[in-house]
């Protein structure tokens, strides 16, 4: 395969130079301008020889095993035709082992052996076929564009159209992710939904997946309620929060209004730094720092705290998520006109006066909105959660108790062997559903209050 | 003469950028190797008169041109017009000087590179050099040509602006108020330049200051609001205007 | 900030309604609130500071690891024919004998079966690895008798690193009191040492601390990172310039540019969800390959670049587009050959910070299988293999004492990688920054 790829480039670099020096020869030769340059000749002959062929390429490596499969699977009916269609498969699936893995084994059935024979010609031979035919297309496709080639003939027009369309279709590549995401969700939440009640998810009080993976217990089914974790994600998020909004805020409006330019300049890259630290970090210095330190705390206070609590995981949350907070309100805060702020100074007020009454009134959408993306991250935090705030979906409102949440449970149902199409597998997509449609949410409404402040003051 | 076959030619052009109209039918001659001087107060369309003569205004969102605008006779609004190859014919040079952040070389030498007006090294040479010292640069310049464009003073990177324009090899060159960024020795020079050039090629200049179009302008037109108010050779129109406009105008009392 | 409180001065001396009491009060408050933005911002810093303080604290001691010195009997006669005419026959148990003797010979006094299988433990199960690999290198030491120096196992090396006290009871404790006098022994006999660890930095995984490494890990990210720059840059990019520079203000390009800021902001896990409903199960790509894991992360990175490409590009001013543009030049060539060059340094800088992200990213690795136990170091991108970030999940969730450290360890080398790219970016945004 690598070999006809290297072919056909070679074929266009050299239907490339021979279209520079044709379209030069003509311009010479006829003593008048070209439309075009000869270079953009000479692309316009290498990109459309190149793209197509590789297209073809790549759709022939896509559905080659399927035309393989269909010759096999004739070459054994031929050979084996006292086999019904079930062995006639099977046959197939340990031929196509046989092929993986390389090895024929002395056990193996001769008969096989040459009917495995056979295919290995055949599978050769189909691509050597393809390889000539495709080359000879690259030959073809050259000389033909290489005719097209006139003093009027506007290469750069359709190259730049071409490549117009290529950066559209990369502009695409996002809404087809959004797409990808939505689609695969929905599906497997569909099939969720088959086997569990949909009233069940989602007004459930009990989340113990674990017990569906045995058939024969009375509960095979498994509880997949999901209040406890929404319960738990509130939870967390909500600590996080506590933390994360009156430290950010704070720090942004300090950083904004009162901070000399050399502090900033020092401050806001730690706090960048801060930013920038993955959040499996973070969640081992939850489970490993933080979580002891609150039960030990704990225990001085005589409280009983569970060893994996939502406080540690939400407490390590919101201190990732302050600079998340105070560089979007910082942003915020500075895009605020200075003229505001001197006409509240010309009245007689205070810089906290200014700030409070002037400022972030005015900054206020633009808070809001930020705010809200953190919660949208904070719901959709994993590692933190996974390392710190434990597995057991307690329904409970209690920082200081091991909770869940659905970032969790995605991640426990689907870590490890996973039987597709088995309830705890397929409930993950539907948490996964639950998780985009919340945070989506979120995201929308900040969105609009952050676009809604920029329209104001940018 | 010459001088009575015009160049361009700019017939009932309306142009309006969404909802508001700028330019309300305009009807302008644009004589060969003159220096033609648009004068007006700001905002009186004089600039998106000048863009319209190369099609700058294409690339503006919402800008609507409606009318004739001829170059040689034959008409550049038309769906058979490539802009890329009258945007070559008709040169420009604005306002602020802005060489790219290249070599003084690459600056003068891009234009002949995409227009291929140069087969070999040496001739791409032979044109930088060529318009450094049409543009009046060369001198200054020659023992550094490879250094960025960016690093020039004001008056030379607007000459440099010059060179790169008419490296092109234009018919006319547009200049939209190309001195306004500059001190005044440096709009001498500017000034001195535009006479030299003016025997090659056909100029169209924007300027605010009246003093500046009657010292190089052989044709003048006055703007106002959007019309054409008055148009004839600059003596004339600064001795013995016929519309009271600009009569106001070139007085001061107003603009 | 002085001007203010000048002013504030000012109508303290001149007579007004206001009393001098009311506007001490307004001051103190001021002071109170200056004092609450300084103490936060104090307060973020410091997280970090404790952050890093508590990592380093736990991983430092990582650097080293105790070793002890054997001497090794390879006489002939300890190998099974096949063994001698080809090395690489050997079998790791008979290497484990070889070893045990060797202890045993220290500690001859040493009798009953539970006792001998705890001075064994002393010595890393991984060590047989190494002998053997020392051993089909130089053929030439079968015969002799080597002194090599081995890796302790994990409880040893805590023991020695003080990371297990003496004043527990005994019977509490993995590292018994016997143990500990055999080691007290081996030191004192000048047997033991602590040498550079550099099993951290050339193994892969292993279920023993002592010789668990990070190459496959890193490996790993590197493949990873590298799939997703080749994806999500070039089409970054290009979607960026397209959405900057060419695309019709109409209904379809909004909902494009809606869609990719929501994009960004969606939870990582939901990508991970994304590679495993599409990628694995429908497309049937290979599990836990870093193909699969760069694809995820580059769809994941996508929208931060086109965003902040379209920042660059938004930035290079509109004189440069019109002097191009003047020139004759078409708009692609305007695009290619100045707005894209110029805007080229923010455009890199974003991309970095992105891979950064990326870099650093967990949760939708663990998705699509990144996360199994994998000691063979990769050598290609669809060879299964786990991530840096991903490694270091797992290790922080292996009850090992002594993985804590190699998990802090593996943090650091994380941090470190990060903060590097995080410098090379800060310095190429300096570099070549222009302000318009």
């Amino acid at each position: 395969m690598t070999l006809i790829i290297f072919l056909i480039l070679f074929a266009a670099v050299f239907g490339y130079y021979i279209a520079q020096s044709k379209a030069a020869t003509i311009s010479l030769t006829q003593g008048k301008k070209l439309n075009s340059l000869p270079i953009y000749h000479g692309l316009y002959v290498l990109t459309l020889t190149v793209l197509p062929l590789l297209l073809i390429i790549l759709f022939w490596m896509l559905c080659k095993g399927y035309f393989l499969d269909k010759i096999l699977f004739s070459i054994l009916e031929n050979e084996f035709v006292n086999l019904n269609f079930d062995q006639i498969n099977l046959l197939a699936a340990k031929l196509k082992n046989m092929y993986v893995s390389q090895l024929v084994s002395q056990e193996t059935d001769p008969n096989l052996i040459r009917v495995y024979q056979e295919y290995l010609l055949y599978e050769e031979n189909i691509s050597i076929y393809f390889n000539i035919l495709v080359f000879f297309l690259s030959i073809l496709i050259i000389f033909f564009l290489l005719k097209k080639i006139k003093l009027d003939f506007p290469a750069r027009k359709k190259i730049e159209r071409l490549l117009t369309i290529v950066f559209f279709l990369a502009s695409i590549v996002a809404v087809l992710t959004t797409v990808g995401i939505i689609s695969s969700l929905f599906f497997e939440t569909v099939r969720f939904f088959d086997k569990i009640n949909p009233l069940d998810f989602l007004f459930g009080l009990e989340w113990s997946p674990q017990t569906a993976i045995r058939s024969d217990q009375v509960a095979a089914q498994g509880a997949f309620g999901i209040i406890p974790l929404l319960v738990g994600t509130l939870l967390t998020t909500l600590i996080a929060m506590f933390v994360a909004v009156p430290f950010g805020l704070m720090s942004a409006i300090y950083l904004s209004e009162y901070a000399h330019p050399r502090t900033r300049a020092i401050i806001k890259p730690a706090l960048e730094i801060l930013a920038g630290i993955p959040t499996v970090v973070y969640g081992f210095f939850a489970a490993i720092t933080v979580a002891p330190f609150i039960r030990d705390l704990g225990d001085l206070l005589g409280l009983e705290v569970a060893s994996e609590s939502a406080l540690a995981a939400g407490l390590v949350m919101g201190i990732m998520i302050i600079p998340f907070v105070s560089s979007m309100s910082d942003d915020v805060i500075t895009a605020v006109p200075r003229s505001l702020r001197e006409g509240s100074w010309g009245l007689g007020a205070t810089r906290s006066e200014t700030i409070l009454q002037v400022v972030l009134p005015a900054a206020l959408a633009g808070i809001v909105g930020s705010v809200l993306l953190a919660v949208s991250r904070a719901i959709g935090e994993t590692m933190i959660v996974v390392m710190a705030a434990g597995l057991a979906a307690n329904l409970t409102f209690n920082p200081l108790e091991a909770v869940s949440t659905v970032t969790v449970q995605i991640v426990t149902l689907l870590v490890g062997d996973q039987e597709f199409d088995s309830a705890k597998t397929l409930a993950a997509f539907a948490l996964g559903m639950t998780l985009f449609f919340f945070t989506l949410i979120l995201n929308v409404i900040a969105l609009a209050f952050v676009k809604r402040y920029r329209e104001v003051y940018e | 003469m010459e001088d009575s076959i015009p160049k361009m030619r700019v017939e009932n052009l309306d142009v309006s950028y969404f909802d508001k109209q700028a330019l309300f039918s305009i009807n302008l001659d644009i004589t060969k190797n003159n220096i033609t001087a648009l004068i007006g107060p700001s905002g009186c369309g004089k600039s998106t008169f000048l863009r319209c003569l190369n099609r700058m205004n294409d690339v503006i969102d919402g800008c609507v041109v409606k009318g004739k605008v001829e170059l040689d006779g034959s008409t550049i609004y038309d769906q058979r017009i490539d802009p890329v190859t009258l945007r070559a014919k008709v040169g420009i040079v604005f306002q602020k000087p802005n060489p790219f952040p290249k070599s003084i070389y690459d600056n003068v030498a891009y234009g002949p590179r995409i227009h291929g007006l140069a087969n070999t090294n040496s001739e791409l040479d032979d044109i930088v050099e060529k318009s450094l010292i049409r543009a009046g640069l060369w001198d200054e310049v020659k023992d550094r040509i490879s250094d960025s464009g960016t690093s020039l003073s004001g008056g030379q990177q607007q000459r440099l602006c010059i060179a790169r324009a008419i490296a092109v090899n234009p018919q006319v060159l547009l200049m939209d108020e190309p001195c306004s960024a500059l001190d005044p020795i440096a709009t001498a020079r500017i000034e001195e330049l535009m006479d030299e050039l003016r025997n090659r090629y056909t100029i169209v200049i924007v300027t605010h200051s009246m003093q500046q179009a009657a010292r190089v302008a052989q044709y003048t037109a006055f703007f106002h609001m959007g019309y054409l108010v008055e148009k004839g050779a600059t003596e004339k129109m600064f001795t013995t205007p016929d519309d009271k406009r600009t009569q106001d105008y070139i007085t001061g009392r107003f603009g | 900030m002085n001007n203010l409180d000048n002013n504030n001065q000012l109508t303290d001396e001149s007579p007004s309604e206001y009393s001098s009491d009311r506007l001490l009060k307004r001051q103190k408050k001021e002071k109170r609130f200056q004092l609450l933005g300084k103490l936060s911002v104090l307060a973020s810093v410091s997280f970090l500071f404790i952050l890093f303080i508590s990592i380093i604290e736990k991983g430092s001691s990582a650097i080293r690891q105790s070793e002890v010195l054997l001497s090794i009997d390879l006489s002939t006669e300890n190998f099974r024919q096949e063994v001698l005419m080809d090395p690489k026959k050997i079998r790791g148990s008979e290497l484990n004998k070889l070893t045990r003797n060797s202890l045993i010979k220290l500690f001859p006094n040493v009798q009953s079966r539970s006792d001998r299988r705890m001075l064994y433990s002393l010595i890393s199960s991984g060590a047989r690895h190494e002998l053997r690999d020392r051993i089909i290198q130089n053929r030439d030491l079968i015969g002799g008798i080597i002194s090599v120096w081995l890796p302790l196992s994990d409880d040893a090396d805590m023991y020695l690193k003080g990371n297990i006290k003496k004043d527990v009871p005994s019977n509490l404790r993995r590292f018994k009191d016997n143990q500990i006098s055999w080691l007290d022994q081996l030191m004192s006999d000048g047997l033991v040492r602590k040498s550079f660890n550099f099993r951290f930095f050339t193994n892969g995984d292993s279920r023993e601390p002592e010789i668990a490494g990070t190459l496959g890990a890193l490996i790993g990210s590197f493949f990873t990172l590298l799939v997703t720059f080749l994806i999500s840059f070039p089409i970054g990019v290009m979607a960026a310039i397209y959405l900057e520079e060419f695309s019709p203000k109409n209904r379809f390009t909004e909902i494009i540019e809606v869609n990719i800021n929501n994009l960004a902001a969606v939870p990582s896990i939901v990508f991970g969800l994304l590679g495993l409903g599409v990628f694995l199960s429908f497309f049937e790509f290979p599990r836990s390959a870093p193909l699969v894991g760069g694809m995820v992360l580059s769809l994941m990175t996508l929208p931060t670049i086109i965003i902040v490409s379209r920042a660059s590009l938004k930035a290079v001013p509109g004189s440069i587009r019109e002097a191009a543009l003047g020139l004759g030049a078409s708009k692609m060539q305007m695009v290619l050959h100045h707005v894209l060059p110029l805007g080229m340094p923010g455009i890199l800088t974003g991309g970095i910070l992105g891979m950064a992200r990326a870099l650093g990213e967990t949760a939708p690795l663990l998705m699509i299988g990144m996360v199994a136990f994998i000691v063979d170091i990769p050598t290609k991108i669809d060879d299964p293999s786990t991530a840096l970030p991903v490694q270091i999940f797992l290790w922080a969730d292996s009850p090992e004492r002594a993985f804590v450290e190699r998990t802090s360890a593996a943090i650091m080398l994380l941090l470190f990688f990060l903060l590097t790219m995080n410098f090379v970016a800060v310095l190429l945004r300096q570099k070549f920054e222009k302000r318009w």
